[in-house]
């Protein structure tokens, strides 16, 4: 029982960041109906830039609040101004091409960051600067429960929540979910949505930016390909949920993270990866739409 | 457009072919991790191989003539491991080959190397595998029955743990080898193995693994792996709570380990080819050397780098018209050479017979704890 629980308490850490990174890719599917594999290298973008930006200011080892929010800062706000220009550069031009051009570029773009991240960063492992002191906060039935789980599953919630809140209570979640339904009405009727989907990206990718300080903070060791095994598995986790859709992807993220560690915790860890994908493939067979996707007629 | 182009392209080729010969210098190939998950590896053991080289060179070269040593990256993959070999077979064309550390990437190269019958000496790659290739891969470090062995008996004997649990990464050769070499012998001596979990190398999370070996209660772990997972798995078992004493072998051997690890993995001990701490007169002249021209300690992989390197071009002093075959023949006869890492002698079965250091963590360096001899 007992180890059951520090299972379950992993897990559901673990599943927090997948959830997280999730949101990106489920917001840009949202609103393009593309799956941007740069995602993940956005992810790794925001690790280097907190890393770097923390190094500027001297924050590499003074724990604390201060220290987290300011790595947030320079993780988002690097995220946020990569995955604008990526979507302005890169896809943007191609709005009108066919859905498959647009694919390809993405995991164009990725391998580019992926590759530039070794040649730039070196691919030499860093350590990432220590956010937040890490302590038992209580103990029950032996299992501890840590600053750090709690922090992160923290995050993921508040920042789910506020999406949630943008999304349905404002102007421009109206717009973003306007643009989502149909992109030429939406223009018709006033919406700038070149305007929306830049803004969709950068926050998609700034989320990516909160993940990968929380994915800092717990594993503390930074390189130019972190992002793209946890970028899979983010990637399964939005289509599990439903992609497209925001409550899904924590979901998705959530059961991915734990059944993952209960199978390296009650099986064997050879499987963890094969594991991430064989649930696609399941999910993908008896619920194409994901588990809380809508499953609606494919409009052509 | 291409007929236009083509006597080009045949030129530069044939150009270059022939531009890359001087009969003046002696081409060496060397390949290691000089970038990727394992850059420390590959970087540590190139600047004790450069050391060596630029010795001999200093001392007039070898039968007059310099030693060009050229250096290929393989990003501590294996199948890059495979292409540079051939590379430097094919185009740089090397006389002898140095590399690599890890025994998965020595295994991907050392069949390209027998088969051009090119002598290839790795510095540090342990699994006994690598050297059963064929008569031309050698290597100057001990091999991982004996690695295994050390560590079995200096848990067993000196740390006197009856309770030991095993991690492993099943994506390395050397990590499973050495796993396994480990487990025999420490269950021979009348220990007991209460664990034995898996990971692989490029994951974060061990804290299942961990979790689950934390409820056998061991009062040791080992774990033969590299030290940019070591250093993770050390943080989340004190995270968890499991107090058990860690151990491993010369995969952690990196000033990253104690970077990524932090104050957890201190007090940890492992099996290693030499200590900074020695006080053999060839080391302590080595040290000083190293220190003298990279402005820092050298790392068990310099040094073995060193001494791999050393011993080819003692080799290949001794031959008389340096063809590869001769070179060869003249590795193989390599008797008592006074290494950094303890005296080489190359066995029947082209490994090198030689004592091991166990050290402990300490901080950023390494401290010296008891050497055991085969």
């Amino acid at each position: 029982m007992q180890d059951f629980l520090q299972h379950f308490i992993n897990g559901v850490s673990l599943g927090s960041i997948y959830a997280l990174i999730a949101l990106g890719y489920t917001m840009v599917y949202g609103i393009l109906q593309l799956i941007n594999f740069a995602h993940s290298d956005v992810y790794m973008i925001g690790a280097f830039s907190a890393y770097y930006g923390a190094m500027l200011l001297g924050f590499q080892n003074r724990p604390g609040i201060a220290a987290l929010v300011i790595l947030l800062f320079f993780a988002m706000a690097g995220c946020a101004l990569l995955g604008f220009t990526i979507e302005r550069l890169a896809y943007r031009p191609l709005r009108k091409a066919p859905k498959l051009n647009i694919l390809i570029t993405a995991i164009g773009v990725s391998l580019l960051l992926q590759y530039s991240g070794q040649v730039i960063f070196g691919a030499d492992p860093k350590v990432f600067p220590s956010v937040l002191q890490d302590s038992v906060i209580t103990e029950f039935l032996g299992v501890q429960l840590k600053v750090l789980d709690v922090a992160v599953l923290l995050v993921t919630f508040v920042m789910m929540l506020a999406l949630h809140y943008l999304i349905y209570h404002t102007k421009v979640g109206r717009a973003m979910r306007a643009v989502s339904t149909n992109m030429n009405v939406a223009s018709m009727l006033g919406v700038n949505s070149d305007r929306i989907i830049s803004f969709t990206f950068a926050l998609g990718s700034a989320l990516a930016g909160v993940g990968s300080v929380l994915v800092g903070m717990k594993y503390p060791k930074i390189e130019p390909l972190m992002g793209m095994m946890i970028g899979l598995k983010a990637f399964v986790a939005a289509v599990l949920g439903g992609i497209g859709n925001i409550p899904g992807a924590v979901l998705g993220g959530l059961l991915m993270g734990l059944s993952e560690e209960m199978v390296v915790g009650y099986l064997s860890s050879t499987y963890r990866d094969a594991l991430a994908f064989g649930i696609l493939i399941l999910i993908l067979i008896f619920r194409p739409a994901g588990l809380l996707g809508r499953g609606g007629v494919e409009k052509v | 457009m291409l007929r236009l182009l083509l006597p080009f392209i045949v030129a530069t080729f044939a150009l270059s072919a022939c531009t890359k010969k001087n009969t003046n210098e002696i081409m060496i190939g060397q390949y290691g991790s000089m970038t990727g998950a394992e850059a420390t590896f590959g970087q540590a053991t190139d600047e004790g191989i450069r050391l060596a080289t630029d010795e001999v060179n200093a001392a007039g070269g070898i039968k007059g003539k310099k030693i060009k040593l050229v250096t290929m990256d393989d990003q501590g993959k294996a199948e890059d491991a495979a292409s540079v070999v051939t590379r430097l077979i094919e185009q740089e064309k090397v006389l002898a080959i140095l590399g690599e550390v890890a025994s998965s990437r020595s295994l991907a190269a050392a069949p390209i190397a027998q088969n051009k019958k090119i002598p290839m000496i790795s510095p540090s790659s342990t699994n006994p595998k690598v050297t059963e290739v064929g008569d031309f891969i050698f290597r100057t470090c001990f091999i991982d029955p004996f690695q295994g062995t050390v560590m079995a008996k200096f848990a067993f004997e000196n740390l006197k743990l009856k309770k030991i649990a095993v991690l492993r990464d099943v994506k390395s050769d050397y990590s499973v080898g050495l796993a396994d070499f480990f487990i025999q012998k420490f269950k021979e001596l009348g220990g007991e193995i209460v664990g034995d979990a898996s990971y692989q190398s490029g994951d974060v999370d061990f804290k299942a693994q961990l979790t689950n070996l934390k409820g056998s209660n061991p009062e040791g772990l080992f774990i033969p792996g590299y030290y940019t997972e070591v250093g993770l798995i050390a943080r989340q078992a004190r995270e968890l709570g499991l107090k058990a004493k860690l151990m491993g072998g010369d995969g952690w051997d990196s000033p990253k380990l104690s970077e990524i690890g932090g104050k957890d993995v201190d007090g940890s001990v492992f099996s290693n080819h030499y200590s900074n701490e020695t006080k053999d007169p060839v080391a302590v002249e080595f040290i000083n050397k190293f220190k003298a021209k990279y402005n820092k300690l050298p790392d068990g992989l310099s040094a073995a780098g060193y001494d791999a390197a050393k011993v080819l071009y003692k080799a290949m002093a001794a031959t008389s018209d340096l063809t590869a075959q001769a070179i060869r023949d003249q590795i193989a006869k390599i008797t008592d050479h006074a290494g950094v890492t303890g005296r080489i002698t190359i066995n029947e079965k082209r490994n090198a017979t030689k004592s091991a250091v166990v050290v402990e963590v300490q901080g950023a360096s390494n401290k010296f704890v008891t050497t055991i001899s085969p």
